[in-house]
């Protein structure tokens, strides 16, 4: 370009690329809008809904500011009581309470039934002193530990989701603990989660590994119909596979009377509904996706270089490790990070063929939303499982760019 | 795979090794597709072998109305409306991320395709909160929507791809002889990059037709779709009924890989210079 800088051809030419990018950004734009609201905005509100609590505020208001401003030494004092006894009366006569007896439910469990009777019997208080009125209908109204849960349920604002979901606590002094056991258990889903995903990917290595080799080396026509042997069950839909271990692994099912037949077994072997049937039914809906990234790679591999390292006087596991594993380790890397960030997110495999201790993250988000209702644990356990696959995903990325051009499919 | 032939005893062992993995792989991956196909033909109600006979007894109550041929029609419904709507606006978008540069394209990029990143419950619960307040909730627009969001990657992915290899320079022949940009975009550009767009769309819908965990999230009795329907039957009465509807999802899926291949076969050979 020779034109003289400011010349009106330089000036038009420049003026048409930007209308060519805003024209295409255009094209871009309902997308983007579209991905923004339905989804990246949502994913994004889950971050406010583990911290929102307005559940109690909402219903009991006086209540909430009062022990929000009382600093849960000893109980409080009568305005406290008055404050609760107008609001539940009122609420229970409009029936909002039990949103906010729900909530106080979720700090002692019995605290639901507490507040709906004392609702029930609130007609017989008909003047101060509230709190020994109160303390008449319930006792439990004079135990400071049903104090303290208020002002932990009192909001707008709550931490408590987020530190339940790694099994702590915060005290009403404002320290932070370690849960009561009966709490404990999101901890050990976050643990079985990882466990499962860890030994999915060890077999799918083991088996996944030379099926890629075999692929990748074998003749034109031979290599072909195995990738079809791969990609089939790739294509096939993951309820119908699903499905077909649930026949398959049953005590009456093929594999026992295989087993039964060959003389292996004795008896039918328990396969479903336990863990051995979450691994292979995950197993085998995860191979393809470390099968296909390896054969990907290792058809780049030229076959003469083991030979030439064997020349060379290579033992054969030497001529392995230093010349053809270091070459595969882009596309294996690649396979690992996406089957491992693939089997932490699993729900309808372990939850048909799994039992009651081999569910992962992924069942209790589905229960805490849809059975429960609880949005803010459901949140909570939501952000805790994103943030192991995003913590992966750089990894991925780093591996998939500085390695091949593998793509779904 | 091959043994040379001054091969060591140790070597033997790990060759015949290597191929009982290999054997075993491939027999673990297709054997159960393969073999709960007969069962679906079976004459009684037992998921075993023998069969006590043949019959079609399972596929005449797969085509009773009700639950699977609703299902069914619930889940073409959604698949369909969700394919016409993601391979449009995937399409478009693919088609203004490569036509030029603007600021901010890589994270643009990153984010449309960011549904394939999260595990699909967290999508599913992020929908479902908002449907919960916009009242999407249990209605077929809701699911078609949801379903969009979890398709549209793909489309976007398989038409970039697609268009890496085009030749600009036929658009702007075309428009030196005075095409207006939407002519040249359908009579140019559409047909040359039809492959890419059309192995999009099927990945866009088999992604709603096998799409379980967003519709037991946000759809209700008047939305159950054949995935749903699959996971209620496995998980409360399992009969040779939904192995007959497994086998045609089986011939299914081996139609569509034939069709993808097939396109994929067709733009490698048009000229593209996609790597593969």
């Amino acid at each position: 370009m020779t034109a003289p800088a400011g010349s009106s051809l330089e000036v038009k030419l420049r003026r048409a690329q930007r209308r060519r990018s805003f024209t295409s950004f255009l094209l871009v734009a309902p997308l983007l809008l579209f991905i923004l609201v339905v989804f990246a905005g949502p994913i994004l509100s889950l971050l406010y809904f583990s911290i929102d609590d307005p559940k109690l505020v909402e219903v009991m208001p006086r209540t909430a500011k009062i022990v929000t401003a009382w600093d849960g030494a000893e109980l409080p004092g009568e305005d406290a009581y008055a404050a609760v006894v107008e609001e539940i009366r009122t609420g229970y006569a409009n029936r909002t309470v039990a949103a906010a007896a729900m909530r106080l439910n979720y700090e002692i469990s019995g605290f639901r039934s507490m507040v709906m009777r004392t609702g029930r019997k609130i007609r017989r208080i008909t003047g101060p002193p509230y709190k020994d009125a109160l303390i008449g209908l319930d006792e439990r109204w004079g135990d400071i530990t049903y104090w303290r849960a208020i002002k932990a349920s009192a909001g707008p604002y709550t931490t408590r989701y987020l530190l339940a979901a790694v099994d702590l606590e915060r005290r009403w002094d404002g320290s932070v603990a370690k849960a009561p056991p009966e709490r404990t258990i999101y901890v050990e889903y976050l643990q079985r989660t990882f466990w499962i995903s860890f030994w999915v990917l060890a077999c799918c290595i083991v088996i996944g590994y030379p099926m890629a080799y075999l692929i990748a080396t074998s003749g034109r026509r031979t290599s072909r119909i195995l990738l079809a042997l791969v990609l089939l069950p790739f294509w096939t839909s993951l309820l119908v596979r699903t499905a077909a271990w649930v026949v398959l692994l049953q005590n009456k099912g093929i594999v026992n009377d295989f087993l039964l037949l060959a003389g292996i077994v004795d008896e039918p072997l328990t396969l479903i509904f336990n863990r051995t049937g979450v691994y292979i039914a995950m197993v085998h809906i995860l191979l393809p996706f470390l099968v296909l990234p390896l054969y990907a790679v290792m058809r780049n591999v030229p076959p003469g270089q083991l030979r030439a390292a064997a020349s060379l006087g290579a033992r054969p596991v030497a001529a392995f490790l230093s010349v053809y594993l270091p070459q595969t380790l882009p596309g294996l890397g690649a396979g690992c990070i996406l089957v491992f960030i693939l089997s932490l997110g699993f729900y309808i495999t372990p939850a048909l063929i799994g039992g009651a201790s081999d569910q992962m993250l992924s069942y209790l988000i589905a229960e805490f939303a849809t059975r429960t209702g609880n949005w803010g644990m459901a949140s909570a356990i939501a952000i805790l499982l994103l943030l192991s696959v995003a913590a992966l995903y750089p990894v991925y990325r780093g591996l998939v760019r500085g390695g091949t051009g593998f793509r779904f499919g | 795979m091959a043994l040379p032939v001054n091969a060591t005893r140790g070597q033997h062992v790990w060759y015949w090794c290597l191929r009982l993995i290999c054997a075993f792989g491939f027999l673990f991956l297709v054997g159960p597709i393969v073999v709960i196909v007969p069962i679906s033909f079976s004459s009684g109600s037992f998921l075993s072998y023998p069969l006590p006979g043949l019959s079609l007894r399972w596929y005449e109550t797969v085509v009773e109305p009700f639950p699977w041929m609703f299902a069914l029609e619930n889940s073409l419904i959604v698949a369909v409306a969700t394919t016409l709507i993601a391979t449009t606006l995937g399409t478009l978008a693919a088609y203004g991320l490569t036509r030029a540069d603007f600021p901010g394209k890589p994270l643009i990029f990153g984010l449309l395709i960011s549904p394939l990143a999260v595990p699909v419950v967290i999508s599913a619960l992020g929908l479902y909160f908002f449907f919960a307040r916009v009242g999407l909730v249990q209605t077929h627009a809701g699911l078609v929507i949801a379903h969009v969001v979890l398709a549209v990657p793909f489309v976007v992915i398989t038409v970039s791809a697609t268009l890496k290899g085009f030749d600009w320079n036929l658009v702007r022949a075309a428009e030196s002889l005075g095409a207006p940009p939407l002519a040249a975009f359908f009579q140019v550009t559409l047909p040359l990059i039809a492959p890419g767009v059309l192995a999009g769309a099927v990945f866009a819908f088999v992604t709603s037709l096998d799409e379980v965990i967003v519709a037991l999230f946000v759809s209700g009795p008047a939305q159950i779709t054949l995935p749903r329907q699959l996971f209620t039957g496995l998980r409360d009465q399992l009969d040779p009924s939904i192995v007959a509807i497994a086998t045609i999802l089986i011939v299914f899926s081996l139609a569509l890989l034939a069709v993808v291949e097939l396109l994929q076969w067709r733009s490698a050979r048009h000229g593209s210079r996609r790597d593969t």
